[in-house]
């Protein structure tokens, strides 16, 4: 990708006299004062003005956010680049780079400065999308699936629990049961939906039943958690979600929450508090992690492969959950696991957050090749055979990057799927 | 310039049509905005931005839902909403192009944007009809309208990719294809604020139309073949096409 902003002008002087003594050379700049023509502060205060953005301002170009920013890695992006790109012309509201952020929170792990994106992206792209600027098209059309039918994928609502039909094992409808539960299962979009997410979901299913845990899930009930949503700018729709959604939940007496997705995590234990939602709420891998003594005497079969896990943005460095996703792997007898160069606090991203997972065609044009065929490469470079996510957003994106970047003899599973396969024997 | 968009609330085919007797299920099924009607609102937003005017949005409520619609457009740049309480899900395109044409009539429309057709019927009578009972030009298939004075110029679409520029004097009635531009995002938050503030004026149906058709059954398609896919190299697949297209004396 060609540098889109002109590069500064140099203000070194090929002559300099201070105090009566020439310092002519590229060194005199350490002398003189240095007068700062080459751009004016409006465009990086238009952004650090609005409400949310504020620590957009606080960048003071060291760059330590650049060689960690997946999209960087990629492509031309980074904390960094966008507070050079705002003084030499670059209106972020406007601006293409200015989707391109997935959240992945690495930069702000190491800037000195805390530069936020986390707060500046969906803080600038609301202020875009109610001044009608460009959006893009696919976020668009999921932005509108969500507000109309629940789920961004545009699945009918009344079908969000048929998957449950071929799952293998009863699962109860909290509404049906009409009792108390120990677990309310918050199942999440795409595993009620898309075909890859449905096999993982029946795997938690099939799990939580062998444990005894007493669970069940909200069925039709159940809309999308809306975070990502929030992320990509539209915070009206997340609060309609979240509204919606805490409503349910408080109908019903359950012990705790147990999801399938880190994003929904992220929403019901970081964001819906805010709305008055305070329970307890654990991704499936810390949740599973608590039955791991129960677990190992049902992992009967040998699962002989060699793993690498993807630690998902969402579920690591938002959530700090490294550990139980590697415990049940390594819980699985015949597996070895093997990490990526990148890992834990400095995993790559997938590309699916913040939005990222409904601007797949979007991003492709402004970035070398895809985050989530990058990190398959990763994947691939480390011998391993199969892709471990823990994450709904990730199974699709990783199989098509396997195949993509020519390694599809790296599967792609959930950490679901490989403890099911255990417990069942190749089916 | 008074604008006005006729608006239909169709059962949505985004889910197994539910059949009942000889017609939809209407009590399990989610009805939604006509996806014509979508960029027959923007094109409408599009004319008022660019001459001045209002738009009024008006529908036949089928099921006692379309405040939602009607918010969305006015979040979408309308300024007023109408409703009809027709409340009757099975009413086809005649007798709501008579309500619709009924309650039009006392707006005095420069012009009358209609989507072109619509997934339920597909007959795309709508418009026509409106025209008709209002007595006006009716233009459908059109891409794009510009309205200077009291003459629009109109893309209209036809078969095999052609397109014809028409000038046509106000008043009239458009059926819509496309708008010029792709329909606008209205984010959440506005719908919100417009649906605790606007007020959407509730007209009785009035008038009596009806397609004469007597529905004598309805059921979902008879799954009767399946796709056969052809295995191999690309020279071998080739070859099987060839030999498929002359045996249906094809090649």
């Amino acid at each position: 990708m060609a540098a889109k902003f002109e590069k500064v002008k140099s203000v070194e002087k090929e002559h300099a006299i201070v105090d009566g003594v020439d310092i002519s050379g590229d060194w005199n700049r350490m002398f003189e004062q240095r007068v700062i023509t080459e751009y004016t502060p409006e465009l990086i205060e238009k952004v650090a003005d609005i409400p949310g953005a504020e620590s957009f301002a606080n960048c003071y170009q060291c760059a330590k956010c650049i060689p960690v920013c997946p999209v960087d890695i990629v492509g031309n992006y980074g904390p960094r680049k966008l507070y050079r790109y705002a003084q030499t012309g670059m209106d972020l509201t406007e601006a293409p780079e200015l989707w391109l952020c997935t959240t992945c929170k690495n930069c702000l792990r190491v800037c000195p400065k805390e530069v936020d994106m986390i707060k500046i992206m969906p803080a600038a792209r609301e202020q875009a999308i109610l001044a009608g600027k460009f959006v893009p098209a696919e976020l668009q059309q999921a932005f509108e699936n969500t507000a109309k039918t629940g789920n961004p994928l545009g699945q009918p609502q009344r079908k969000r629990d048929a998957w449950i039909q071929n799952a293998g094992v009863t699962i109860p409808i909290i509404k049906d049961l009409a009792r108390p539960v120990d677990v309310l299962w918050y199942v999440g979009s795409y595993p009620s939906y898309h075909p890859r997410g449905i096999d993982a979901a029946s795997a938690a299913a099939r799990i939580f039943s062998a444990l005894g845990i007493d669970f069940a899930i909200l069925g039709r009930e159940e809309k999308d958690d809306a975070d990502s949503q929030r992320l990509a700018g539209e915070k009206g729709l997340f609060e309609m979600m979240a509204e919606s959604n805490i409503a349910t939940f408080n109908n019903y007496e359950w012990k705790e929450m147990v999801v399938t997705g880190p994003h929904e995590l992220n929403a019901f234990k970081n964001e819906y508090p805010k709305y008055g939602f305070n329970r307890p709420v654990s991704h499936y891998t810390t949740f599973l992690a608590r039955y791991l003594d129960q677990l190992k005497p049902l992992l009967k079969h040998e699962v002989n492969v060699k793993i690498t896990y993807h630690d998902p943005c969402y579920l690591g460095r938002h959530n700090g959950e490294y550990e139980a996703p590697r415990k049940l792997l390594e819980a699985i007898p015949g597996v070895e696991l093997v990490e990526m160069q990148r890992n834990r606090e400095n995993g790559y991203c997938c590309g699916g957050g913040g939005g990222g997972m409904w601007m797949d065609s979007f991003t492709a044009k402004h970035t070398k090749m895809r985050l989530s065929e990058k990190r398959a490469m990763e994947a691939a470079s480390t011998g391993a055979n199969v892709l471990a996510v823990a994450c709904p957003f990730e199974v699709s994106r990783f199989e098509d990057a396997v195949k993509s970047t020519g390694n599809e003899h790296v599967t792609v599973n959930d950490i679901l799927e490989l403890l099911d396969r255990s417990m069942r024997g190749e089916q | 310039m008074n604008i006005v968009v006729a608006i239909k609330h169709i059962p949505s085919i985004a889910d197994d049509l539910p059949v009942k007797g000889n017609n939809v299920d209407f009590d399990s099924v989610d009805f939604v905005l006509n996806e014509f009607d979508e960029q027959s609102i923007e094109q409408a937003v599009l004319v008022k931005e660019a001459t001045g005017g209002t738009v009024t949005v008006v529908g036949v409520d089928m099921i006692g839902e379309l405040d939602g619609v009607l918010h969305l457009a006015l979040a979408k740049g309308a300024d007023k909403a109408v409703k009809i309480t027709g409340d009757d899900p099975a009413a086809d395109s005649h007798q709501q192009a008579k309500w619709l044409a009924e309650a039009i009539k006392g707006m005095s429309p420069n012009i009358v944007f209609a989507g072109v057709q619509a997934s339920n019927d597909l007959d795309g009578q709508i418009g026509p009809m409106i025209a008709a009972h209002l007595d006006m030009p009716y233009i459908g298939g059109v891409s794009s309208v510009e309205v200077a004075g009291d003459t629009a110029t109109v893309n209209k679409e036809f078969a095999g990719g052609f397109g014809a520029k028409y000038a046509v004097s106000l008043p009239m009635v458009v059926g819509v294809q496309a708008s010029t531009k792709p329909p606008r995002y209205a984010p959440i938050s506005k719908v919100r604020q417009v649906a605790q503030t606007a007020t959407i004026e509730k007209v009785a149906p009035s008038g009596e139309s009806s397609a004469r058709l007597t529905m004598k059954k309805m059921a979902p398609p008879v799954v009767t073949g399946h796709a056969e896919m052809f295995t191999g190299s690309s020279k071998e697949v080739a070859a099987k096409i060839v030999d498929l297209l002359k045996s249906k004396g094809l090649a």
